[in-house]
C-alpha cells in the first residue's frame, strides 16, 4: 500500500503538534523555532535549485512546435503555439502557467473493439487549474494576517472570494474549490489504474500535506474556533522577527502551523518544485527561430570529422572512374599556371 | 510478418515497476551493433554480444561509466536535469505514446520510460533519495536496470509526441537521447543506428554508397524522368559554383517509394531551370547520430556545410526526410554554423527571401515548391493524380521540431484533387508516429514496429473506410521505408508516396511529351474531368 507511509508522515506531525504544544519549551519550538527554520530551508532550497538550472547551459534551441511555423508570409503562423519571437515565448509561456495550455490539450485514447478511439478528457486540466488557482487566492487571503494595514487588493480579494455569503462566516470559494480538487487529484491516484501504477508514496505525501493543511484551516474557521485577532498578533511578531507566543496557539492552529512548515521545508526537496522549472522549460520558453537566428552552445566542444580531403583520398579511383572533378587534381592544375 | 493479428489490449498494469527484469523476446528488440561499425566510429568496448544474452560482458567498470556519464549530462543539459526533477507524474502523457498504445506495456507510458532514468539519477544525484530510497522512488543501478534501458530506450522513436501534453513540456524522446549516450558509453548501442551512422561517416551516406555508384544511381533516375518526360533531364554532382547544393536523405536514390520522389525534385528542377549540384560527399541528409549522441550527430553533420562551403554554393535546399530536418532545423546552424560563407537563401525563380532560414541557409524543399506554386510559376494538372485518393501523415520531426505543417498540404492540394485529412487527434502536432523511426525500423523488431504503428494504421484506417483513401503521402524517408509494411500489415490497400512523387506527377513541363505514365511507370487514368 504505496499511501501508508505518506499517510503515517502526516499523522505523525499531526500527533506532534498536539502532543508537543503542551509545555511552553514545546510551544516556542514547534510555533516559531520550526516555522522559522522551515521558512529558511524552503528560501535557501528554493533559491539553489532555480539557480542551479538558471547555471546549466541550453546547449540546443529545442521548443517542441506545436503548431504551424513562421515561414512564407502568406501561411498563418501558430504565434502562440509555435512562436518564433520571444515575445511569442513569452505569450506561450504565459499561457502555460496561467492557464496550463498543455494540459488543455489533454485526451484519453481507449480501445473499443481494435479501433483506437480518442475522447476529450479535460477533467485533470479543469481540476488541476481550479486546485491551483484556488492555492494562489488562499496564499494571498493570508497576507492580511501578516501585513498591517491589511492591503487594498487582499481585502478586495476577500470579499470577493467570499461573495456568496453562505452562512456565517463566510465560505470561501476557493476553500470549497481546493479541498473538491484535492479530492479529486487524491482520488484520482487511487482510482485511475495507470495513475495509481505510476505513483510513488512520495507522490501521496504532497496530496496529503495540502489536505491537513486544509482540512485544519477549515476546521479552525467553522468548528473549534480560533481566536483570529490574536493569532494576528503572534504571526505579525513573527513577521517582524518579534516572535510572542501567547495562548491563541490552540492544538488546532499548531497543527496547521506544523502542516505548512512541513510542506514548506518539504518544498524544495520534492517535485513540488515544478513550480519554478515551469519557467525553465527549453522545449517551451524557446522561440522557434532556429533557422534564422542562431543559437550558440557555449560548449561546442570539437569533434572528429571525416573531412572532404580524406573522403576524396579513399575514393579517388571511383571518383576518376565516374569522371567526378577532383579537388586535389584541381590544386595541381592551378600550381600547372 | 506476424501471420495472426497482433492483439492490442489495454490491461490494468500489475507489480510495481521499479522491478527492473525484462523479458528479451525477437520481433520486440533490435539486435546489437556489430563491433565494427563501433570501431570504425571509435565508439567504446565494441564487442560480440547480444540482447538475449544473458551476460552482456559489460566493462567491468561500466557503473562508474554511467554515472559519470551522467553527472557530466547533468551539467551540460538543463533539459536533462529540468526533465529529471520536475515531473509530477500527473501522467497526462501517458496514454500519447504510440508504443504504450500499441503494447499495453505500461513501461511505454512516457513517464515511466523517463522514471526508468530518473529512479536512478535520484538514488545517486539527490539528498532524498541517497536518505529514503524506496519511499521516493530511488533505485540502484543494477545490470538489470540497464538491460531495462536499452529495451525501452530502444522502444521510443523519440517523436515528442508526449512533450507536447506535458504541462511541463517534458519531454521523454530528450531523456531517451540522453539513455542512449550513456549506453554508447559501455557500448550497449543496435546495429540498425550504427551501421547506417558507420557507412555515413565513411562513405557519406546510410547506405554506404560510393561515388561511382552515388552517380550510377543518380544517372538512372535521370534517365528514367527523360523518358517520362522526353526531356533532356541532366543532374550536376559535385559542380562548383552552382547557385544551390541539394541535399536528401539516401534512400531517395536506393529505396521504393522514395525513388519516385526523387524523380519529382528532378523534373522540378528541371522545369524551373535550377542552378544546383548534388554532392556525392554530401550524399545523406539523414542523420542516424541523432539517434546514438549529440556527438555523434555532429561528427556525420559536418559535411553538409563543409561540402556547401567547398562547392561555393550561396545556400542549401534539403529534400523530404523527417530525421534530417530535425537536424538541420533545430542543432546544425549551432554545431557547425555559423554559415557565414552562404547567404541568406532567395528563391531564383520568384524572388522570395527565406527570411526564416536566413542564419541556417537551408530551405526545406517544401517550402521552396509552396513558394512556386504560389507564385504561379508551375503549371499543374491535378487530374493526373486521380487515381489517388490522398491522405497527409505529418512525420514527428517536421511537425513537432520545427511546425513544418501547412506547406505540404498547399503543394498536395494543389497537385491532387482528392485530399482528405485524418482526425483532428492524429494529425499536425498530435500526428503519431510511425513507430519505426529514430533507428528502430528494422526487421528484427516487426513486430514492435506493427504495435508502435498501430494509432497511426488506425487513423488511416479511418479515412480509408470513411472517404476511400488509398495513398497515405509523407515528407519522411524513415516513413516511406516502413509505412508501406504497416499499411499492408492493418490496412491493406493503402501505397505511400512523397509529396514530390505526387508534384511530379502534376507538373506539366514545358516541351515534355504526352505522359501516358506515371512515375511509378502505371499507366495514367483521368477520371473524367467534372471540374475545371
Ligand atoms: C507557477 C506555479 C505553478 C504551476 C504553473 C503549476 C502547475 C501544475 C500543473 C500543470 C500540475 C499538473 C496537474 C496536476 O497533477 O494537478 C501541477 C501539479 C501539482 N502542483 Fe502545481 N503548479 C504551480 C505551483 C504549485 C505550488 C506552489 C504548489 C503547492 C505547494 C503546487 C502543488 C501541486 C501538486 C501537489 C501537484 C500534484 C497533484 C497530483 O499529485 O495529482 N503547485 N502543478
Ligand atoms: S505529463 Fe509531464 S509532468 Fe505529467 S507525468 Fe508526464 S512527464 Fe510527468
Ligand atoms: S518521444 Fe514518442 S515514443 Fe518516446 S516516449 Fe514520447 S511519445 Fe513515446
Amino acid at each position: 500500500m504505496k499511501a501508508l507511509s505518506p499517510l503515517l508522515a502526516v499523522l505523525a506531525i499531526v500527533g506532534f503538534a498536539v502532543v508537543g504544544g503542551h509545555t511552553h519549551a514545546g510551544l516556542v519550538f514547534l510555533a516559531v523555532f520550526v516555522p522559522y527554520a522551515a521558512f529558511a530551508v524552503f528560501l535557501v532550497g528554493f533559491c539553489y535549485r532555480v539557480a542551479r538550472w538558471a547555471w546549466i547551459p541550453v546547449p540546443f534551441r529545442i521548443p517542441t512546435t506545436c503548431g504551424q511555423q513562421k515561414s512564407l508570409p502568406w501561411i498563418k503562423p501558430a504565434s502562440l503555439d509555435n512562436p518564433s519571437t520571444g515575445w511569442g515565448a513569452f505569450r506561450r509561456m504565459a499561457l502555460e502557467i496561467l492557464l496550463f495550455r498543455s494540459l488543455f490539450r489533454n485526451n484519453r485514447a481507449r480501445l473499443h473493439d481494435r479501433r483506437l478511439v480518442l475522447g476529450e478528457d479535460r477533467y485533470l486540466w479543469l481540476g488541476a487549474l481550479a486546485f491551483h488557482w484556488s492555492l494562489l487566492v488562499i496564499l494571498l487571503r493570508h497576507l492580511r494576517l501578516f501585513v498591517q494595514p491589511v492591503p487594498v487588493f487582499v481585502s478586495v480579494l476577500s470579499r470577493l472570494d467570499g461573495a456568496f455569503q453562505v452562512g456565517t462566516p463566510a465560505l470561501y470559494i476557493s476553500d470549497v474549490v481546493i479541498l473538491g480538487t484535492l479530492v479529486y487529484l487524491t482520488a484520482r491516484r487511487f482510482r485511475n489504474p495507470l495513475a495509481r501504477y505510476l505513483s510513488m508514496p512520495i507522490d501521496y505525501l504532497a496530496l496529503f500535506l495540502l489536505l491537513g493543511i486544509v482540512t485544519s484551516g477549515l476546521l479552525m474557521r467553522f468548528v473549534v474556533r480560533v481566536d483570529v485577532a490574536a493569532i494576528k498578533q503572534f504571526a505579525l511578531g513573527l513577521a517582524v522577527f518579534r516572535p510572542v507566543v501567547t495562548s491563541a496557539i490552540t492544538p488546532i492552529f499548531l497543527v496547521h502551523l506544523l502542516l505548512v512548515s512541513a510542506l514548506a521545508a518539504y518544498f524544495p526537496f520534492s517535485k513540488l518544485m515544478h513550480m519554478g522549472g515551469v519557467f525553465l522549460s527549453p522545449t517551451r520558453n524557446l522561440a522557434n527561430n532556429n533557422r534564422s537566428k542562431r543559437h550558440v552552445n557555449p560548449w561546442n566542444h570539437p569533434v572528429k570529422t571525416h573531412s572532404y580531403a580524406e573522403w576524396e583520398d579513399e575514393f579517388r579511383d571511383k571518383l576518376k572512374t565516374a569522371n567526378l572533378p577532383l579537388e586535389a587534381e584541381d590544386a595541381r592544375q592551378i600550381t600547372g599556371h | 510478418m506476424p501471420d495472426k493479428l497482433l492483439a492490442i489490449e489495454q490491461k490494468r498494469p500489475e507489480g510495481d515497476w521499479r522491478d527492473a527484469k525484462v523479458e528479451f523476446r525477437k520481433g520486440t528488440i533490435c539486435y546489437s551493433a556489430a563491433p565494427k561499425n563501433i570501431t570504425y566510429l571509435s565508439l567504446p568496448n565494441p564487442r560480440e554480444w547480444q540482447p538475449f544474452d544473458a551476460d552482456w560482458k559489460l566493462p567491468p567498470n561500466w557503473k562508474e561509466i554511467i554515472l559519470k556519464g551522467m553527472k557530466e549530462r547533468l551539467r551540460k543539459y538543463r533539459s536533462f536535469r529540468l526533465f529529471m526533477e520536475i515531473c509530477v507524474r500527473c501522467g497526462a502523457c501517458a496514454d500519447k505514446c504510440h508504443f504504450y498504445v500499441g503494447s499495453g506495456d505500461p513501461k511505454n507510458m512516457p513517464v515511466l520510460r523517463a522514471e526508468l532514468m530518473r529512479s536512478v539519477y535520484r538514488r545517486y544525484f539527490t539528498l532524498t533519495g541517497r536518505l529514503f530510497r524506496a519511499l521516493v522512488g530511488a533505485r540502484e543501478l543494477t545490470e538489470d536496470v540497464i538491460k531495462e534501458w536499452f529495451y525501452y530506450f530502444y522502444q521510443c522513436t523519440e517523436c515528442r509526441r508526449c512533450s507536447v501534453f506535458c504541462p511541463y513540456g517534458i519531454d521523454t524522446a530528450e531523456i531517451t537521447m540522453m539513455g542512449r549516450e550513456l549506453l554508447d558509453l559501455i557500448g550497449c548501442n543496435i546495429n540498425w543506428v550504427m551501421e547506417p551512422a558507420a557507412n555515413c561517416f565513411r562513405t557519406g551516406n546510410h547506405l554506404g554508397v560510393q561515388p561511382h555508384a552515388f552517380q550510377d544511381s543518380i544517372q538512372f533516375a535521370a534517365d528514367e524522368a527523360k523518358e517520362i518526360t522526353g526531356l533532356p533531364i541532366e543532374v550536376p554532382i559535385n559542380r562548383k559554383g552552382a547557385e544551390i547544393l541539394f541535399v536528401m536523405p539516401s534512400a531517395d536514390y536506393f529505396g521504393t517509394p522514395h525513388y519516385y520522389t526523387l524523380l519529382g525534385y528532378l523534373m522540378l528542377f528541371h522545369e524551373i531551370g535550377l542552378d544546383y549540384t548534388v554532392s556525392a560527399f554530401a550524399s545523406e541528409g539523414g542523420n542516424f547520430g541523432l539517434f546514438s549522441s549529440h556527438e555523434l550527430m555532429k561528427r556525420l553533420n559536418a559535411k553538409i556545410y563543409e561540402e556547401a562551403k567547398r562547392l561555393r554554393v550561396k545556400w542549401i535546399l534539403g529534400g523530404e526526410c523527417g530525421h534530417m530536418w530535425r537536424v538541420f532545423h533545430q542543432y546544425m546552424d549551432t554545431m557547425n554554423g555559423p554559415a557565414d560563407f552562404l547567404e541568406p537563401p532567395v528563391s531564383p525563380i520568384t524572388g522570395t527571401h527565406f527570411e526564416n532560414a536566413r542564419s541556417t541557409r537551408a530551405v526545406h524543399i517544401c517550402e521552396f515548391t509552396a513558394d512556386l506554386i504560389h507564385h504561379g510559376k508551375l503549371r499543374l494538372d491535378p487530374r493526373r493524380n486521380d487515381r489517388w485518393n490522398v491522405t497527409y501523415h505529418d512525420s514527428c520531426n517536421p511537425s513537432r521540431a520545427m511546425g513544418l505543417l501547412e506547406e505540404p498540404r498547399y503543394i498536395l492540394k494543389n497537385a491532387c484533387r482528392n485530399f482528405h485529412e485524418m482526425p483532428e487527434n492524429t494529425i499536425r502536432e498530435q500526428t503519431f508516429c510511425c513507430g519505426s523511426g529514430a533507428g528502430l525500423g528494422t526487421d528484427e523488431n516487426l513486430e514492435m514496429r506493427l504495435r508502435g504503428g498501430f494509432p497511426r494504421a488506425n487513423a488511416v484506417k479511418h479515412v480509408r473506410e470513411k472517404h476511400g483513401v488509398n495513398l497515405l503521402a509523407c515528407i519522411c524517408a524513415i516513413d516511406k521505408a516502413t509505412l508501406p509494411t504497416l499499411m499492408e500489415y492493418w490496412v491493406p490497400g493503402v501505397e505511400v508516396a512523397g509529396v514530390h512523387e505526387l508534384l511530379g506527377n502534376a507538373l506539366v513541363m514545358t516541351g515534355e511529351k504526352e505522359r501516358t505514365t506515371d512515375l511509378r511507370g502505371e499507366p495514367l487514368v483521368r477520371e473524367e474531368a467534372t471540374r475545371e
